[in-house]
């Protein structure tokens, strides 16, 4: 019997083709680098396993930075979504989001084309079992003691490449639980990589188990809409893209439905606890808190007397309609008799059962913030292979990692993304630095410079940064300098212009339910006033130019919110100065006496590369951030 | 946080005649200018060469609160090899946290346990060899900091703080999960009543903040005045107070005002007496500057010993001392007993209705221990730390006590102003950390596990 001995030779090996593979392997190649991607299935690239929506508070956030960085997955969701809202509209503009449904195949199918016609792409539809190394050092970084030379497939093939993009999503050692009825599948009864962890463990990375879940598919003709309050989209619709026209993208749009729980679904589950796997302890992984099953949210918020259900289309060629606030773990049997209590699903005929879903990923503080393994040249990772949750922090991860595995390929600098740049940096920066013990999931609340990182400026704080790397074209870049370019003189222009205080003025203003003038007032100091528009003080302003939307509404919140920004920007100042002294590779903690026990072991764990990361360690208080500070200036001044 | 202005009190309080602020950093200037001028009123720090040393007045507003030397050292060529002011003022406990007070309000921060020094370092000032020292130094003040802070903190005090933050982390997770989950949580109708809580958490710091005002006493000592006429026996009660095996912690003359200020220890009580000048109506205008100061000094005061000479008539100048003890504690020493007595006790009683009254006699110390009872039953204070360390810590707790509450004033104000929602939890988050700095907390994840552990998040 003869043995497989064929040997491939690419630049970048790309493992899995989920929303952090797709992102991933597309910078890769864009960049020029000769690129595969791989996936058990090439039917499910930039599969939608879970809820059938992009976007979403943060989430939203983080898929304009994708897109400003020269990603795909605004794009797509662009070509391909059935409902389109702004959610938190009547709230601050740094917590406006936008969340798109998708039509699942549709997205899939639009992700997979765009695949498929990039150059320098190759997909390739095998399962990844090793990875194949070689012992080394580095002078610049004596963490390194590892080079990644390839991979092999299961069927034996080598690939060898300069580097390798982890984003195996939930696939590695996947198990599905529905009641005592267990699957060793990945999602949606998909095959799992099952052999990849023992080669990873091999190079000596930790590994961890995680837990994740997703309700039921229902037959949407089973269902009774009329019970149920109708939820629209947006009129009109605001698109993800900075490169998409927002004219060509509206179009009708499909409803989701509300409908509650009560007592008697409550009822139904406390009864079979003890048939779900979670509290019956069958279930080994950790779950994540934001994304509970309906069994955890009966049992932890016991007062509540219902909990809402969202049923959303699954796209609009399916009669699939996804149960969103319902996912379960719990035997069919009970699935059934529970959800049929919700008013509307009496009748419902389930397509998919609820499961929930185990499997590897790793600690993410073995990383550097550019997503290389710190003791590992040329190994990167991205996605729920990190331990974090969600499309969105998937793609901003796989970007990120892809990137950079092209940037030290083609021997230039890597990048990184600091917490006041962007909601990537912070997802990542919370992933390399804190601790976590659950799959980590965006939220406004874990940006600390969030009036500076919204969706709307995206492109302001982004779009520089993806047309150096390169992935953003001339004519892209061409568009946002000039609309950056109206936005300043838009803002100087209502800046320069006075209003004085005249009667037909005073009268304006009054019945624009606001107060008359005591001077001589500039329309920008007007509109900081906070119940007056850009809009709205439009008769004070009779030369006014005609602008983008996107451009005033930029011009309406840098003007209105002035004095909050700055605020922020002064903090960020502050901020980078930490984040720019650096920490060598090898400094031995060990050697600074004055550290606290705990700080020391804790520093020594993550190795913070700068002054800044160590700070936020939990466990490294400011004193002994001032000795670390004293320890390094004594330092550098020896050299 | 390099190059922000940081400030100290310099020397021990308890050890010197004179005491020195110092001012670090980029502001240094500024904000000891805005607060000094020289004799002609005018400010002129910032005119000023460096490594010179200015005379003039501290103010308070309108108001000199000390004769004072500043000295202006323009980095580098200071210890810190920032822009470094120091200011010479009286020593005494009053006057220099007054002065360390005011620096902070005009800017400036408390420094952190080895701050300067920190800085001497990496501004280049201190040699290599002396790295190892400051790290310890570092380690080791905040090591003591932390420890005398937790000590301050007993019992009450600590639970209250984290029963504010406890709401008002509460507060915050309800905002944040509600914009991280809006079809779940609705913030309808939320800003009525988050004003009603927060008028409430204002309230607690503000009683909070007065509270302080009694840690200080048992600290820094209960602010006594003693008041009288001229020769009523002020100066010999002081002595006879001090005499009796009693430490005398500093000993400072004013230079030129007519007041002696003794720390004195009663038993666990710190008293830190004021003999000021005797009170009547003089045309002699040094006097009269004296008068002043001791009817100030009385204004400010925890307690006043009202000495009267009962060998002598009450007259017009015992009626203005008397006004000056309404809404104060006090204590009338009818003194000299000794002698045959012109003043009728009765009427006294009546004069004063809310003093205690105790006869004495400075020349056989009649009455003394009597007065000692009185003061520690007035005042019941036990355990008592009369460190340097603790009260800087003590100031520190301060200070974040009025930061908190100026946060929590501007949600107030943003819910005024009508701003949305996520406005309100910025300051909110600012108020919760330094409600934390005081309890030694920080904020970490400590929001996330709120928000998870009270509501109930979608999906």
């Amino acid at each position: 019997m003869g043995i497989n001995t064929l040997v491939e030779e690419v630049d970048i090996c790309v493992v899995g083709a989920g929303h952090a593979g797709c992102e991933a392997a597309l910078a890769c190649a864009r960049l020029g680098l000769d690129t595969v991607i791989f996936t058990v299935s090439v039917d499910s690239i930039a599969l939608m396993p879970c809820n059938p929506n992009i976007g979403g508070s943060s989430k939203g956030h983080i898929v304009r930075e994708i897109d400003a960085l020269g990603g795909e997955m605004g794009k797509n969701i662009d070509k391909t979504f059935i409902q389109s809202k702004m959610l938190n509209v009547s709230k601050g503009p740094a917590v406006h989001s936008l969340r798109a449904q998708a039509d699942k195949s549709e997205y899939s199918r639009s992700m997979r084309m765009v695949l498929e016609n990039q150059e320098h792409l190759t997909i390739k539809q095998a399962e990844v079992t090793e990875l194949l190394w070689e012992e080394c050092s580095s002078e610049n970084d004596t963490n390194v003691n590892k080079r990644i030379v390839g991979l092999k497939t299961y069927t034996g093939t080598t690939y060898l490449c300069k580097a390798v993009v982890l984003c195996t999503g939930t696939y590695l050692k996947a198990r599905c639980l529905t009641g005592e009825a267990i699957t060793y599948t990945g999602p949606n009864g998909l095959q799992p990589a099952n052999y990849l962890t023992d080669s990873l463990v091999n190079m000596g990375i930790e590994v961890r188990r995680f837990k994740t879940g997703t309700p039921a598919r229902m037959d949407r003709r089973s269902l009774d809409f009329s019970k149920m309050e109708e939820q629209k989209g947006d009129d009109p619709i605001v698109p993800f893209s900075f490169s998409s026209d927002p004219d060509a993208i509206q179009k009708e749009q499909v409803s989701c439905y509300l409908t509650y729980t009560n007592e008697e679904t409550h009822k139904i589950i406390r009864d079979n606890l003890d048939r779900s796997p979670i509290y019956a302890g069958v279930i080994e992984g950790t779950g994540p808190r934001y994304c509970p099953s309906i069994e955890d949210k009966v049992v932890k918020f016991s007062d509540k007397e219902r909990h809402q259900v969202f049923i959303e289309p699954e796209g609009l060629y399916t009669n699939e309609m996804y149960v969103s606030g319902m996912s379960s773990s719990l035997p069919e049997d009970v699935q059934l008799k529970m959800y049929r209590t919700v008013p509307g699903m009496e009748n419902c005929k389930i397509v998919k059962n609820a499961y929930a879903i185990e499997y590897d990923c790793i600690n993410p503080r073995q990383l550097y913030a550019t997503l290389r393994f710190k003791n590992i040249l040329g190994l990167y990772a991205g996605g729920q292979f990190n331990g974090s949750s969600g499309y969105e922090e998937a793609a901003g991860q796989g970007l990120i990692a892809g990137i950079n595995a092209a940037l030290s390929c083609l021997g230039k600098d890597e990048i990184v993304l600091d917490r006041s740049e962007a909601y990537i940096g912070v997802l990542i920066d919370d992933l390399v630095t804190k601790d976590n013990f659950e799959p980590y999931r965006m939220m406004t609340s874990r940006a600390e410079y969030r009036l500076l990182l919204r969706q709307d400026n995206a492109d302001m704080r982004l779009r520089p940064i993806g047309h150096n790397i390169g992935l953003i074209t001339d004519e892209e870049y061409e568009k946002f300098l000039e609309k950056k370019s109206l936005i300043e003189k838009e803002i100087d222009r209502i800046k320069s212009i006075n209003i004085g205080a005249a009667k037909e003025n005073q009268d304006i203003l009054v019945s624009l339910g606001s107060s008359p003038l005591g001077k001589s007032t500039s329309l920008a100091e007007l509109l900081c006033r906070p119940e007056l528009t850009y809009d709205s003080i439009a008769p004070f302003d009779i030369n006014r130019p005609s602008l983008p939307k996107a451009v005033i509404d930029e011009v309406e919140i840098e003007v209105k919110y002035e004095g909050y920004i700055d605020r922020q920007l002064r903090q960020v100042e502050q901020f980078k100065r930490m984040e720019k002294k650096l920490i060598p590779s090898d400094i031995d903690y060990d050697d600074i006496d004055s550290l606290r026990l705990e700080a020391r072991q804790k520093l020594k764990s993550i190795k913070p590369v700068s002054v800044g990361q160590a700070s936020r360690i939990s466990g490294v208080s400011p004193s002994d951030i001032s000795v670390l500070l004293v320890y390094l200036s004594s330092r550098g001044s020896e050299k | 946080m390099l190059n922000d202005t940081i400030c100290a009190i310099a020397t021990a309080l308890s050890n010197s005649g004179i005491s020195i602020i110092r001012v670090s950093g980029q502001d240094a200037v500024e904000i000891v200018d805005s607060i000094f001028v020289n004799p002609s009123y005018k400010h002129i720090l910032k005119s000023k060469e460096s490594h010179t040393i200015s005379y003039g007045f501290l103010l308070d507003g309108e108001e000199i609160i000390d004769e004072v030397l500043v000295s202006y050292f323009k980095g580098p060529k200071s210890f810190t090899s920032e822009d470094t002011v120091e200011i010479n003022c009286h020593g005494g406990v009053f006057v220099t946290n007054k002065i360390l007070d005011l620096v902070v309000k005009k800017g400036a921060r408390l420094a952190l346990p080895g701050e300067f020094t920190k800085r001497a370092f990496l501004n280049g000032r201190l040699d290599l060899s002396k790295a190892e020292a400051v790290m310890d130094l570092i380690a080791s003040e905040s090591n003591l900091s932390l420890k005398s802070s937790v000590s301050q903190l007993r019992g009450s005090v600590y639970d209250k703080i984290k029963e504010l933050r406890e709401s008002i982390i509460y507060e915050i997770a309800f905002i944040e999960s509600a914009l991280d989950d809006p079809e779940h949580i609705s913030l309808d109708g939320y800003s009525d009543r988050l004003l009603e809580k927060i008028s409430d958490i204002e309230k607690n710091i503000e009683k909070l903040l007065r509270s302080h005002n009694n840690g200080r006493l048992v600290k820094d000592g209960i602010r006594t005045v003693i008041v009288g006429k001229p020769n009523a026996g002020k100066s010999s009660l002081l002595n006879v107070l001090s005499g009796f095996d009693r430490a005398i912690v500093t000993d400072i003359e004013g230079t030129t005002r007519d007041i002696i200020e003794e720390k004195i220890t009663l038993g666990n009580i710190n008293l830190l007496v004021v003999d000021t000048a005797g009170i009547r109506e003089t045309e002699d205008v040094v006097e009269s500057i004296g008068v002043k100061y001791a009817i100030e000094y009385a204004e400010n005061a925890d307690l006043i010993l009202y000495v009267v000479d009962s060998s002598k008539a009450l007259d017009e100048n015992d009626m203005n001392i008397i006004t000056m003890l309404k809404n104060k504690k006090s204590i009338v020493l009818l003194n000299k007993q000794d002698l045959e007595s012109k003043v009728d006790y009765d009427e006294l009683v009546k004069l004063v209705p809310d003093s205690l009254i105790i006869k004495t006699s400075m020349l056989n110390e009649l009455g003394i221990e009597e007065l000692e009872d009185s003061i520690m039953n007035m005042f019941t204070l036990k355990e008592i730390d009369s460190s340097n360390e603790v009260m800087i810590t003590n100031e520190r707790h301060k200070e974040a006590l009025s930061l908190a509450l100026s946060s929590i004033s501007q949600v107030k104000n943003s819910i005024e102003l009508g701003l949305p929602e996520d406005f309100y939890s910025i300051d909110l988050m600012s108020a919760y950390a330094s409600l934390g700095s005081i309890i030694g907390e920080e904020v970490s994840d400590d929001l996330v596990n709120e928000i998870f552990s009270k509501f109930c998040m979608g999906k």
